[in-house]
């Protein structure tokens, strides 16, 4: 019987989910030996008629990673579909949005604006900014047109599973392709990590307190962070409490907050309103302008709140009244 | 939301008003037995307490069409749970914040303190936000690209906090 | 008949990209271009975050080289408070910066570049990868290569966090540390790293200096571009990843200018085109005279090549006769052999191997005073270090409270991009001829830019993502009578 055919993929995204995959180390080797990767483009060379030529749902599984921004990788990812019997939206770009989906409070022309026209270090004064379609002496140039909004991955093609971070820990990676192959997986729909808060698995809880009484919100700069206690209960804003276990609280290790990239457990779907709902209910005032005064703190609400998932959010990006009938 | 789009006639408001069960809800019956006319525009949900009022309840109704929201809690120092309404105030104060960066208009989403025997409050508050709503006019959200997160959101709403991090 | 020929999407680099091949009536090409079609708007969503948040955001501009983006905005913050981090932080942020340089380069020969040399540039597609690698050298070879690299991971999960997108940086310092129990886990990797990095060497030597095909290609006009060179040196001039001054040398190898990060903008500015999304970086005093070689054109290079270039030592025993061996073959300075940048980044991972030796027997290294808490309001901070793929700069303006007013960002790969453009032109040039195309000529046009490393990923933090690579072929009536991609 042949190897089951695995396809890997990057839309919007920075390729560290490719070197998460790399970081499987001798583990790697495993994987080639039970599977065929015929589709790669980071380490392999097939290019894209390679997968054309490919049957409908000859792919066992295609492991897609990156935030969706384009026409282009919009076209690629529905080409995957076709051809995959299960599609993985791996790491946070492709499950949530990720940190490329902190555009989504911008419109597409202050991007361009702001790279191309209002750099510091763009002062030949021409004018220009990349175009679709571009004359040339020798014919014509064309870049794919982005669009104004990032997209998650189940927001443009039908997803089967999830593989949640920023990027997924090495032992989920591990523990996806595991039970691909001796399917044994869960309810599609699932997210292929365990369903439970980080705080859980920190090795701090023990100095969690019972009940916080947060009088004040501290930026990691502001503190020498005791390396033992609870960060929450020094005043660091964690979001261990609201995120996925599953990364074995790495950043926590590192003496560094938590700040989200698993994304939420099963019960939540707007992770950026229950993050803060939790911390704005350790507010320790019952006063309007001292609640104001201490939440204030906090310096930017969408930053940490949605950091990896403004798409996948309720809201999908910022409202703009003007915009709300434009293009997409 | 189609008819928000097609829709010829003036821009009619649609708004999801919170009202905690003790307070501003028998309010709003209050301001019923006494013949108080107000504002069509507002549906109006039952819940115990305004600190029973997950954000994403909020952020919900606006994704299923609201173009405002109000919610409605027992005044400071009055909550039937003691301490529900203070839980409430910190929520939206810092969720005021973040409708704001994310360009939600201040008038669409309102929190209001209104005591069980405060009906022409009721009739007040909800004259006032459709009228605000109305001038905003409607709000059109990025659309949902597949039903994912609406579909997701009806059945089986859990408490606040995910199992294993309660605070 | 005229053809246009376009690879698309590029492989075995990080991030997406694609080259246009216009063909003249003979078969013979007209252009090349090199576009770039994706960008992600960094500059702008860095706007309103605080600004210590900004080395984890920015790590995202790029998953390869996080610790490079990582490491710059943190030295960025240094700066826009004003922060003089303790000695142990300096120190420790070094060694972890040169363990990630290891790592990086090490990737970077063995996986992407490596299988065009070992493998061969011509081999079946389905061989010319990390996989043929190891068939090639023996799975032998190919453990030591994959347990060399999980120990360099290793050690940045302990001190980093998190290898991939790191969390350590803070300014004034480090979140964490080395103790004195990791000690002896890093004397260990540094004595086994410079093993490893004479390995590589040797394995370059036996494979590529001893094939007169390979030194054939290396040196060939194909592959030549007589450009600037900038690189980051310490104050004797010899080479340093972490910290120092921009040296520019011209392309006669002699000093055309040196400066310190915060002057960046009177000496760089960078060029708009509409037809890629990268911006092209070129020497302000110089001006953009387009895409042309020589002394009186802006365009310079950065990464391997150009850091040995720019330098005039290595200051590492083992790495300085390399160094020395390196310019020899060569033919002396400066190096304009773009090929030559793989063999100058096995002699950069010497270098980390040997650096990392010296910092780990420093007593500083496990000293606990590792955080200076800044007490200074911010309000412009500028940080520049070598990311494994050049110079890079990071540059904030905040409000007195630390949030971000405005962001610029030049990228490694993007210094790079017009050296890369002019690269592919002459290489498709050079290689095809007659209308005869194929896949391993294609793939040697690939070669030309693979050297540099490219990461646009990196080059196009201004907007979304990563980069395939397609080509495509064109008549002179602009039909399209060939396409390959690379997805």
């Amino acid at each position: 019987m042949s190897k089951p055919k695995v396809a890997f993929y990057w839309c919007a995204s920075c390729g560290g989910c490719e070197e998460a995959v790399v970081d499987l180390a001798e583990d790697i080797l495993k994987v080639v030996g039970a599977v065929d990767i015929v589709f790669w483009p980071v380490a392999l060379d097939f290019k894209r008629e390679d997968v054309e030529a490919m049957a409908d749902n000859s792919l066992a599984v295609a492991f897609i990673n990156g935030a969706i921004r384009s026409s282009e990788q919009h076209e690629m990812v529905e080409l995957l579909r076709r051809k995959a019997g299960l599609v993985v939206a791996f790491g946070s770009c492709a499950h949530l949005g990720g940190i490329p989906g902190l555009a989504n409070t911008f419109r597409r022309a202050d991007l361009i604006d702001e790279a191309y026209h209002k750099s510091l270090s763009v002062t030949d004064g021409n004018g220009t900014e990349p175009l679709e379609k571009t004359e040339v002496p020798e014919g014509t140039l064309t870049l794919p047109k982005l669009w104004d909004t990032v997209k998650t991955l189940d927001q443009v093609i039908k997803v089967d599973y999830y593989l949640p971070g920023c990027p997924p820990p090495v032992n989920l990676i591990n523990g996806a392709i595991g039970s691909i192959l001796k399917n044994e997986l869960p309810p599609p729909g699932s997210v292929l990590a365990p369903d439970m808060a980080l705080c859980e698995e920190c090795e701090r809880r023990a100095t969690k307190p019972d009940k916080m009484a947060q009088r004040e919100f501290l930026r990691p700069h502001q503190i020498k962070a005791d390396p033992e206690k609870c960060l929450l209960a020094q005043g660091l804003l964690c979001l261990g409490p609201v995120t996925r276990k599953g990364c074995g609280a790495a950043c926590v290790k590192g003496n560094m907050p938590c700040t989200g990239c698993m994304g939420p457990t099963s019960h939540v779907v707007d992770f950026g309103t229950k993050a803060l709902t939790a911390m704005a209910s350790l507010v320790d005032s019952n006063d309007d302008r001292e609640i104001a005064a201490i939440l204030d703190q906090i310096a930017d609400p969408v930053g940490t709140f949605y950091r990896y998932s403004l798409p996948a959010s309720l809201l999908h990006r910022s409202y703009q009244p003007e915009h709300a009938k434009g293009e997409k | 939301m189609s008819d928000k789009d097609t829709n010829q006639k003036p821009f009619e408001p649609r708004i999801v008003a919170f009202f905690c069960n003790w307070c501003t809800y028998t309010a709003a019956d209050l301001a019923g037995t006494a013949r108080m006319t107000y504002a069509p525009n507002v549906r109006v949900i039952r819940v115990m307490c305004s600190g029973r009022l997950d954000p994403q309840f909020i952020l919900t109704a606006l994704r299923q069409g609201a173009d405002g929201v109000l919610i409605g809690g027992c005044h400071p120092g009055d909550c039937h749970y003691q301490e529900g309404n203070y839980k409430a105030l910190r929520r939206f104060t810092l969720l005021k914040r973040l409708l704001r960066e994310m360009g939600i208009e201040d008038e669409r989403v309102q929190l209001e303190w209104i005591a069980a025997s405060e009906g022409d409050k009721v009739q007040k508050v909800i004259n006032r936000i459709t009228e605000d709503v109305r001038r905003l006019g409607p709000l059109h959200l990025e659309p949902e690209a597949l039903d994912r997160a609406t579909e997701a959101l009806l059945p089986d709403q859990t408490p606040a906090v995910a199992e294993g991090g309660a605070l | 008949m005229a053809r246009k020929i376009t690879i698309d999407p590029i492989t075995r680099l990080e991030g997406h990209g694609k080259i246009d091949i216009f063909l003249n009536d003979q078969g013979n090409v007209d252009r090349a271009y090199f576009q770039v079609p994706e960008s992600r708007g960094f500059e702008r969503f860095a706007i309103g975050r605080p600004a210590e948040d900004m080395p984890q955001i920015t790590s995202r501009i790029c998953g390869v080289c996080p610790t490079a983006h990582h490491m710059a905005a943190t030295r960025a913050l240094d700066d826009l408070y004003k922060v003089d981090p303790p000695p142990a932080a300096k120190k420790v942020r070094e060694l972890m910066y040169n363990i990630f340089f290891m790592e990086d380069h090490a990737l970077h020969f063995f996986f992407l570049a490596g299988p065009d040399f070992v493998v061969g540039p011509q081999a079946p597609k389905a061989e010319r990868n990390i996989l043929g690698v190891l068939g090639k050298v023996g799975n032998e070879i190919g453990l030591k290569v994959i347990g060399m690299r999980k120990q360099w991971r290793e050690l940045m999960n302990l001190v980093m966090g998190k290898a991939i997108h790191p969390v350590f940086g803070l300014p004034g310092g480090i979140s964490r540390s080395i103790t004195k129990e990791d000690l002896p886990r890093f004397i260990k990797t540094a004595d086994e790293s410079v093993e490893f990095g004479q390995f590589a060497l040797k394995l370059f030597n036996d494979i590529v200096l001893k094939n007169p095909d390979y030194m054939h290609h290396i040196t060939s006009d194909t592959y030549t571009h007589k450009t600037y060179y900038m690189g980051l040196v310490d104050k004797n001039n010899r080479i340093n990843f972490y910290d120092g001054d921009l040296r520019v040398v011209g392309p006669d190898g002699k000093e055309y200018v040196k400066f310190g990060g915060r002057q960046y903008l009177d000496h760089m500015d960078e060029h708009v085109e509409p037809w890629s999304y990268i911006k092209f970086p070129y020497l302000k005093n110089i001006g953009w005279k387009g895409f042309e070689d020589g002394a009186d054109s802006g365009i310079f290079a950065v990464a391997p090549l150009a850091r040995l270039n720019a330098a005039e030592s290595m200051g590492t025993p083992l790495a300085q006769e390399n160094y020395e061996q390196y310019f020899k073959i060569c033919g002396g300075k400066p190096v304009h052999f773009t090929l030559a940048t793989s063999w100058a980044r096995l002699i950069e991972m010497l270098y980390s191997a040997e650096r990392m030796k010296e910092l780990v027997a420093d007593p500083d290294i496990i000293n606990p005073d590792f955080r200076t808490i800044p007490t200074n309001t911010p309000s412009e901070g500028i940080g520049v270090v070598e990311a494994p793929r050049g110079t890079l700069i990071h540059h904030y303006r905040t409000d007195d409270n630390g949030i971000i007013t405005k962001a610029n960002l030049i990228v490694a790969t993007q210094n790079n991009a017009a050296r890369i453009a002019m690269s592919v032109d002459k290489a498709a040039r050079g290689l095809i001829s007659g209308g005869k195309v194929d896949d391993g000529i294609l793939n040697m046009v690939e070669m030309a830019f693979r050297a540099y490393d490219p990461c646009h990923g990196c080059g196009t933090h201004a907007l979304p993502g990563e980069m395939p690579l397609v080509v495509d072929i064109y008549d002179r009536d602009h039909n399209l009578v060939r396409q390959l991609r690379q997805d």
